[in-house]
């Protein structure tokens, strides 16, 4: 089973009767829009499902007002559903006693915010042991594993500034020593780039997917930039207007959009860094010799080769058996979005 | 032709009529009344307790040589604002032309500076609680701002009175009077500094599986407190205006100079004492400034 479940959730903002009929309409189909006209209630999420695999980057991608960070705070139920099933490893978040709702946030899952949410009172330091005081460590077992985390993420030495001293890049460091620094299995990050310059994001995914690679925590990542979900996500969920439209690998949401929505989208993204060898090759050609790639090389990856070899590049799986073929003309294609088939 | 105006109409109509009347007053004193005979004991009590504070208080402070309230002061000053010079030679000037302006000055004003400490601090000790509270409960909240409105804009004299009557005279009804009068501010910005606090940031505490109380004490309380220092600020300055009031009940202090100066037109002698209440104004702001202000650059804000 998956490590986290989310099932029909519906989160509507509102009191009293009018919540009542707001989910009634919901749950009748209703739009966000409709709703908020007809009772002056916020649909937040409309029947949400997903599961999140242990060990995975599940990225939920949507535009603002979309219901991100709704959706993600039902996973530590900082947000409770209005109806639903939050499930993590098998135990119903929302059958919690209070004790056990912050043992759970305590141990099991950590956040990172959009806007740092850092203690400007606190020191780094004791910013990145936060987590750990409040379960009752020592001070200097905190300090101790405080810094391993803030070694990790590159902040020696300014372990007793205050969060204010720090630039934004630096700060979300701190964010994100702090949630790591309770070695939770699950990690909630809600937008945790959208606030930094371009090039301290892209410095910061390459950091988090090399952080991944040691740790292999369950990471749920809330973006609004199609870019970062492609490159993050294991998997993507595309949430608008509170409903998941699509939810797929990078590769499927790019190549075969399920809604009209999804397709304008898709269509700016840079699909060589994420199209790869497999979905675009042709049946192999038995008298073809040109060089080989691997399947899963992205297209991006493809352009030198094909740029030297007049004959199609011939597409090896794992085991070095040939299992297609990509002649200029399909890898153009494919960069184009034309024509491109699964 | 007013005659003929109120000939228009009935009698009951044209002067109000007497047994028409709310007996307000008579209810407040049976209330009082009742209060003492009642619960005279627990109010005795805690007039001793005031008391055995507050003398301990004005005999420290008037024991004290005055160099070193003066040094004290100063050197307060100094590393509460952060080694501001300026501030700090302003505290002390202050603090020196009170002796200056008449050595008997000096002893009158620890005496006000005494009971003023004492309400500031029961003011801080309840008001702060009281603000915490209603910070997390609106109903509760709706309840107590309508009373410190009440509280605020009734002249302060009228609190003398049920002071005398609970409390007898002297410095602890003084007291009394001073903190229903001061707490407000605590109270207030108390309320509104949690409130203030970023969403974000008690969201992140949440998310880290913080109790309420673990919340309160690491992340609302210090972050609000740039907020409760204005709010002590405030109530310091109030408190030193009802403790000058407030010497009509007998409390000895800087107050009675200025009300036997008024009793015997010695204009020279009133006006000597309100200096020094000035001064002494002067040096409870900036202290309690300079101390707020170490909270706000505490965080880089300032
Ligand atoms: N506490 C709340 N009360 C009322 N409406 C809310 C609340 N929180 C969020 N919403 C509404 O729910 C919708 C989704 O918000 P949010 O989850 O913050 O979106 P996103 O993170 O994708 O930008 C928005 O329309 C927002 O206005
Ligand atoms: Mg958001």
């Amino acid at each position: 089973m998956a490590l986290i479940e989310v099932r029909n959730v519906y989160k509507i903002f509102g009191t009293g009767r009018a919540l009542d009929t707001a989910l009634d309409m919901a749950q009748t189909g209703a739009e966000k829009n409709d709703v908020l006209v007809e009772t002056g209630c916020t649909l937040g999420l409309k029947d949400v499902s997903l599961s999140v695999e242990r060990g995975e980057i599940f990225v939920v991608m949507g535009l603002s007002g979309s219901g991100k960070s709704t959706l993600i705070r039902h996973i530590n139920r900082l947000i409770d559903p209005t109806t639903g099933q939050i499930l993590v490893d098998g135990r119903d978040v929302l059958e919690f006693s209070t004790e056990e709702l912050l043992a759970f946030r305590r141990g099991a899952v950590s956040m990172v915010f959009q806007r740092f949410a850092l203690f400007p009172h606190l020191t780094v330091i004791e910013n990145v042991g936060y987590g750990l005081e409040v379960q009752g460590v020592e001070p200097a077992e905190r300090r101790r594993r405080a810094m391993r985390w803030i070694e990790d993420v590159g902040l020696i030495g300014y372990e007793n500034a205050y969060p204010a001293q720090l630039s934004g890049g630096m700060q979300q460091r701190v964010g994100l020593s702090r949630a790591l620094c309770t070695d939770p299995e699950i990690l909630l990050m809600d937008e945790p780039f959208s606030a930094l310059d371009p090039l301290i994001r892209k410095q910061m995914q390459e950091h988090l997917i090399a952080l991944q690679r040691d740790l292999k925590k369950t990471i749920v990542f809330i973006t609004h930039d199609l870019d970062e979900a492609l490159k993050l996500g294991d998997d993507v969920a595309i949430l608008k207007d509170g409903v998941i439209d699509q939810i797929g690998g990078p590769e499927e949401i790019l190549l075969n959009p399920a809604t009209e929505y999804v397709r304008e989208f898709v269509r700016d993204v840079k699909r060589g860094r994420v199209v790869t060898a497999a979905s675009i090759m042709t049946p192999p050609k038995g008298d073809a010799n040109g060089p080989t790639v691997s399947y899963d090389t992205v297209l991006q990856d493809m352009l030198p080769k094909c740029i030297d070899s007049d004959a199609p590049l011939r597409v090896v799986d794992e085991a070095g058996a040939v299992v297609g073929a990509v002649s200029r003309r399909t890898l153009l294609r494919g960069l184009a979005d034309h024509g491109v088939k699964k | 032709m007013m005659n003929f105006i109120r000939g228009l109409f009935p009698e009951w109509a044209v002067e109000w009529p007497k047994n028409l009347n709310l007996p307000l007053n008579k209810w407040t004193n049976d209330f009082v009344e009742w209060l003492v005979t009642e619960y005279g004991v627990i109010f005795e009590t805690a007039s001793d307790a005031i008391l055995v504070v507050l003398v301990g208080m004005e005999r420290f402070l008037r024991d004290l040589p005055w160099v070193v309230v003066f040094l004290g002061v100063g050197a307060l000053t100094f590393f509460s604002s952060g080694r501001k010079w300026g501030l700090t030679a302003l505290v002390a000037a202050c603090m020196f032309f009170i002796g200056l302006t008449d050595p008997r000055l000096w002893d009158l004003s620890m005496m006000t500076l005494s009971v003023m400490l004492v309400s500031t601090l029961i003011c801080i000790g309840v008001g702060v609680p009281v603000g915490i509270a209603i910070s997390r409960n609106d109903r509760m909240r709706d309840m107590v701002l309508p009373a410190l409105d009440l509280m605020q804009t009734m002249p302060s004299f009228v609190y003398l009175i049920p002071a005398i009557m609970l409390f007898g005279l002297g410095a602890v009804p003084a007291v009394f009077a001073t903190v229903i009068y001061a707490i407000p501010p605590v109270i207030r910005l108390t309320d509104l500094g949690i409130r203030l606090v970023d969403e974000d940031i008690v969201e992140a505490s949440d998310a880290m599986g913080a109790s309420k109380r673990q919340k309160l004490i690491r992340v609302q309380i210090p972050m609000a407190l740039p907020n409760i220092m204005q709010g002590v600020n405030q109530t310091t300055m109030m408190a030193l205006a009802m403790v000058v009031i407030a010497s009509m009940i007998g409390t000895r202090g800087l107050g009675t100079e200025v009300l036997i100066g008024l009793q015997q037109l010695n204009v020279g002698r009133a006006l000597e004492a309100g200096v020094a209440i000035v001064l002494l104004a002067i040096v409870m702001d900036r202290v309690t400034q300079a101390y707020g202000g170490r909270f706000i650059r505490m965080d880089g804000r300032g």
